[in-house]
């Protein structure tokens, strides 16, 4: 239902020449942490959603439980660009700490809204400012002072969505959705959301460009994030034994597994198929995983940076014992405890190569949320085919913000469980050996505990072994161990998910890159075409090891583009390890490794440098603090 | 002529004795491990435990290896350094329906594996987790660990100037609910012990002073085989009595503890110390910590509680082994996934 505005019809008349920016900036809802903010800002994004306007969030906090400020990025795109955008044309300013701050770095014709008394008039005179009485709205509609908190986060909701045109029946569904069960809540939160409106309306004109307009680019859309689907993709996978340790960024992985296999994973007398286990330390976790793995059932886990180093011993066991596990690293910026709150590609050279000797792993690397789901279950699969463990390594980015995807489609093969022999099987052979290369691909069958056969039981360790598991410390078993297990990784590069060729054939210039980044070098691959007339290729890698297109690609350009989100090219050195060395001399790095999600700007500014355009701007690096750029159009 | 030879005696799932055997030791000729496996042999066997019904895990060091010397036809985990007890969680999770022993030592549980130690107590998951205990490190040649005890002597002259650790301590502590001390060299008393082991649900911890005869058996050192010949101090006489034997024993009453384990066996301990009561929690904490002040090694079963829930009772999940629930069981149906799709839009 349209509502129809009056303040925004006189606003036209009034709005100076400035032409209308529909559907195409960004909001930035600057608060303090534990304020409850979070919930308010997804009815905002959902609103936008609603409207069936292209939109992502991005969630900029700290690593604190309550106080300090938090940033909160809403996009909205009619071309569909998600990645972060460095500016956000309008404010709402909340926090009285950051106010300041957040009102210079708007750009020029930018807009405010923000408490009254923070006066931000006071800072600069060429920005929109719509001073709102938030705490006399709120004390006005919530005679509850503990719940006034809560409450004045819906207020700003309403002010923004009328300011921005949205129509408040979206605003309303939305929340309608989102409290579904709890009609009190519901009511007290669309209260405080028709206040802000109303004062709004009854006191702005609309002075700002920046509108919200129907479109239909979000019809039969999802919004979730990241970590949500990890997890729904393990749930669809059979998970059934869950270890794990509480990290950020991870811990969101775990918690949406844990109420999915509630859901779905009790008997009709209440008995779980399932157990979830909240380990000690990651080291418990992983050694979990490994001994359910082991005894065959499917099981994972989800950390972060200083989980991943945790678990490096039980890594290298699981790589040479030949026992499945997953395992989800949602990567946060490093070195040690580093930003915890803050996004990173830095664990990929760890996590590849995770524990001492001679070690190596299958890494998945999902680039959307579909991918999140997807590889979720078909991690388990490969764990399972290849007898080892998977890593599937996330971002913050990627698992802590809402993304829009199409819906997930549902598994379209069964479980792959492996090479496991059944008593029946033993019967019929006789005897087995666990590490023989029968097949050929490197990789043997295996048994589990309980198969009740007198053949049946090997001796696991991580000790030398010959092919029946025995222990052995003869220089030709060791060998023939690790080469078979060479040769069952280098199989693996068909096995893994094939890496995306976004475009290809149309220029001797490539970009390659995964994960999260992909939103920023799409864009920016836009940009470039625009603002240099030049076309660029790219392929989006989605695991180690490198498939053989990888290597292909680099070998039909003449120079290839790295982008990643660390300091010291990881992805770059990966694949020089495993390039013959006349290609090698053609990779080139655009790193960025700040704790924010890549942008676009930085991409196209750094690979314009590198490629003698002229360069728009010279920033690279930049601060939470500061926003440069260009003002929106 | 030659006779022929008589047929081997079998147990009373008709398996005889040398299906429960393992590969032969590279222990020390005289370590307390070997005896420990023959003592482990010899329960399984004489409980009739399926040897596939089994699982044995591990950590590392002289003791670790030891799961090679016994039950070859039980699967085995050989893991990392003081973390068996993870590896064992998860196996058991995977599979609980299987009898898990685990065997560690004193440098692997109460060093370096001492935080998953504590937290496999804490959950009273079903499983034998045994001690060798010897006070040193072997594999590294003779340091101390952190059971030795305070002012015990090396070879080397070096004493220890740390207090021990008492893990029994601990395990009452912490919550497991068979816990007890033996000595490799005493066979009657680690077999019986062994026995209602196996008949527990529950965490069982057992520290079995096992001595090194290369780095530790010495004078001076606390855990030689001359020191436990001489201070072994039994707090009780066990007596197992497994549900399938038929054999009636009268004790005056006030003298025995009498404890029916799970599976109808019963386990009596007839007291050597007055006043000690192995359902006690604060007492035989107390006591073990008396003994210490006066220099005994107390042995015999110091707690038992059959009541408590395990982890798997807290867990509450389904009676099958986890890891073989099949797709239909453990993939929920494609209309799951519509219906978070339709709650995402």
């Amino acid at each position: 239902m349209a509502t129809s505005n009056l303040a925004l019809g006189e606003t036209q008349s009034a709005t100076t020449t400035r032409p209308r920016v529909i559907n195409d900036f960004s909001i930035n809802v600057a608060t303090v942490n534990g304020s409850g903010s979070q919930s308010a800002n997804s009815v905002l994004l959902k609103s936008i959603f609603g409207m069936g306007v292209p939109v992502s969030g991005k969630n900029l906090f700290p690593s604190n439980i309550a106080g300090l400020p938090t940033w909160y990025t809403i996009r909205a795109s009619k071309d569909g660009y998600v990645a972060r955008k460095r500016d956000a044309e309008v404010l709402v300013a909340i926090n009285p700490e950051t106010a300041k701050q957040d009102a210079l770095a708007l750009p020029a014709g930018g807009v405010a809204i923000y408490e009254e008394n923070l006066n931000l008039k006071q800072y600069r005179d060429d920005a929109v400012f719509y001073p709102v009485p938030l705490d006399k709205i709120t004390a006005a509609i919530c005679p509850e002072s503990k719940l006034r908190k809560l409450v004045k986060n819906m207020v700003y909701v309403g002010v923004t969505a009328q300011i921005l045109g949205i129509d408040l029946a979206v605003v309303e569904q939305g929340l309608r959705r989102q409290f579904a069960k709890k009609v009190k809540v519901f009511e007290l939160n669309f209260g405080a959301v028709k206040a802000g409106w109303d004062y709004a309306a009854s006191t702005f004109t609309k002075q700002d460009p920046y509108f919200i307009e129907r479109m239909d680019k979000t019809a039969g859309k999802i919004v979730i994030d990241g970590n949500a689907a990890c997890g729904m993709g393990a749930v669809f996978a059979g998970v059934t034994v869950v270890a794990w340790y509480p990290i950020t960024p991870s811990t969101s992985v775990v918690e949406a597994t844990t109420d999915m296999l509630k859901k779905f994973r009790v008997t009709p007398d209440g008995k779980a198929t399932f157990a979830v286990v909240q380990a000690e330390d990651e080291l418990a976790a992983i050694g979990m995983v490994l001994g359910a793995g082991w005894a065959g059932a499917r099981s994972m886990t989800a950390t972060s940076g200083p989980g991943i180093s945790l678990m490096a011993e039980f890594a290298g066991l699981g790589y040479y014992a030949e026992i499945p596990g997953v395992i989800f690293d949602v990567q946060r910026t490093g070195p040690s405890t580093g930003l915890p709150t803050r996004t990173s590609q830095a664990d990929l050279l760890s996590v590849a190569f995770l524990s001492h000797g001679d070690t190596k792993h299958i890494v998945l690397l999902p680039g959307t949320v579909k991918e999140c789901f997807e590889f979720g279950y078909s991690a388990f699969d490969l764990a399972e085919r290849l007898q080892t463990p998977v890593f599937v390594l996330s971002d913050l980015d990627l698992g802590m913000n809402n993304w829009m995807s199409e819906p997930f489609d549902y598994p379209s093969k069964p479980l792959d469980r492996g090479k496991v022999l059944t008593a029946a099987d033993l019967e019929r052979l006789g005897s087995f050996a666990r590490y023989k290369d029968v097949d050929g691909d490197g990789i043997g069958w295996r048994t589990l505990p309980g198969t009740m056969h007198p053949k049946a039981a090997y001796f696991t360790r991580g000790t030398g072994h010959n092919d029946a598991a025995g222990y052995s410390e003869k220089p030709e078993d060791y060998v023939e161990g690790m080469e078979r297990l060479a040769r069952k990784f280098d199989n693996a590069r068909k096995l893994v998910p094939a890496p995306v060729i976004v475009s290809n054939g149309k220029s001797k210039i490539g970009i390659l890159a995964y994960g999260t980044s992909d939103y920023a070098i799409r864009e920016s691959l836009d940009e470039i075409k625009k603002q240099y007339g030049q076309e660029v290729d790219y392929m989006r890698i989605r695991a180690y090891p490198f498939a053989h297109e990888i290597h292909d690609f680099v070998a039909s350009h003449e120079r290839v583009y790295i982008v990643e989100q660390d300091r010291d090219a990881q992805l770059a050195s990966l694949l020089k390890l495993d390039l013959p060395a006349e290609q090698v001399v053609k990779l080139r790095s655009i790193l960025h490794f700040n704790g924010l999600p890549l942008d676009a700007e930085t991409v196209t500014e750094e690979f314009a440098a590198r490629e003698g355009h002229t360069a728009i701007s010279s920033t690279h690096v930049e601060d939470v603090e500061v926003h440069e750029g260009a003002v929106a159009s | 002529m030659a006779t022929a030879a008589p047929a081997p005696k079998l147990n009373h799932i008709g398996l005889p004795l040398v299906e429960y055997r393992g590969g032969k030791s590279t222990l020390c000729a005289g370590c307390g491990h070997n005896a420990i496996s023959e003592r482990i042999i010899d329960a399984m066997f004489q409980m009739g435990v399926e040897p596939e019904r089994v699982m044995k895990m591990s950590g590392i060091g002289c003791s670790s290896k030891s799961p090679a010397y016994f039950m070859s036809r039980s699967h085995s985990f050989n893991s990392v350094h003081g973390r068996m007890p993870s590896v064992s969680t998860g196996a058991i999770l995977a599979n609980h329906t299987m009898t898990t022993i685990g065997v560690s030592g004193d440098g692997d549980t109460a060093s370096i594996g001492m935080g998953q130690f504590v937290h496999l107590l804490r959950r009273n998951l079903p499983m034998i987790y045994i001690i060798e205990d010897n006070g040193v490190y072997g594999l590294t040649k003779g340091q101390f660990s952190a059971t030795a005890d305070l002012g015990s002597k090396l070879k080397t002259g070096v004493i220890n100037d740390l207090p021990a650790i008492d893990t029994c301590a601990l395990a009452i502590q912490l919550g497991a609910t068979f816990v007890g001390r033996s000595f490799s060299g005493d066979k009657k008393q680690l077999l019986s012990m062994l026995k209602a082991a196996i008949a527990h649900k529950g965490t069982v911890m057992l520290d079995v002073i096992s001595p090194c005869v290369t780095f530790n058996d010495h004078e001076g050192s606390t855990k030689s085989y001359k020191f436990m010949q001489d201070n072994d101090e039994p707090i009780n006489e066990l007596d197992f009595v497994a549900s399938f034997d038929d054999i009636e024993v009268d004790y005056a009453s006030g003298e025995v503890y009498e404890v029916e384990m799970h599976d109808g066996s019963s386990l009596r301990l007839k007291k050597l110390h007055e006043d000690f009561d192995p359902t006690d929690k604060v007492k035989s904490v107390q006591t073990l910590m008396e003994a210490h002040a006066n220099n005994e090694v107390l042995t015999g079963v110091f707690y038992i509680d059959t009541k408590k829930e395990t982890f798997l009772d807290l867990l509450n999940i389904v009676d099958q082994p986890l890891g073989q629930l099949p797709e239909s069981v453990v993939r929920p149906p494609k209309s799951a996934l519509d219906g978070l799709m339709a709650s995402l839009q």
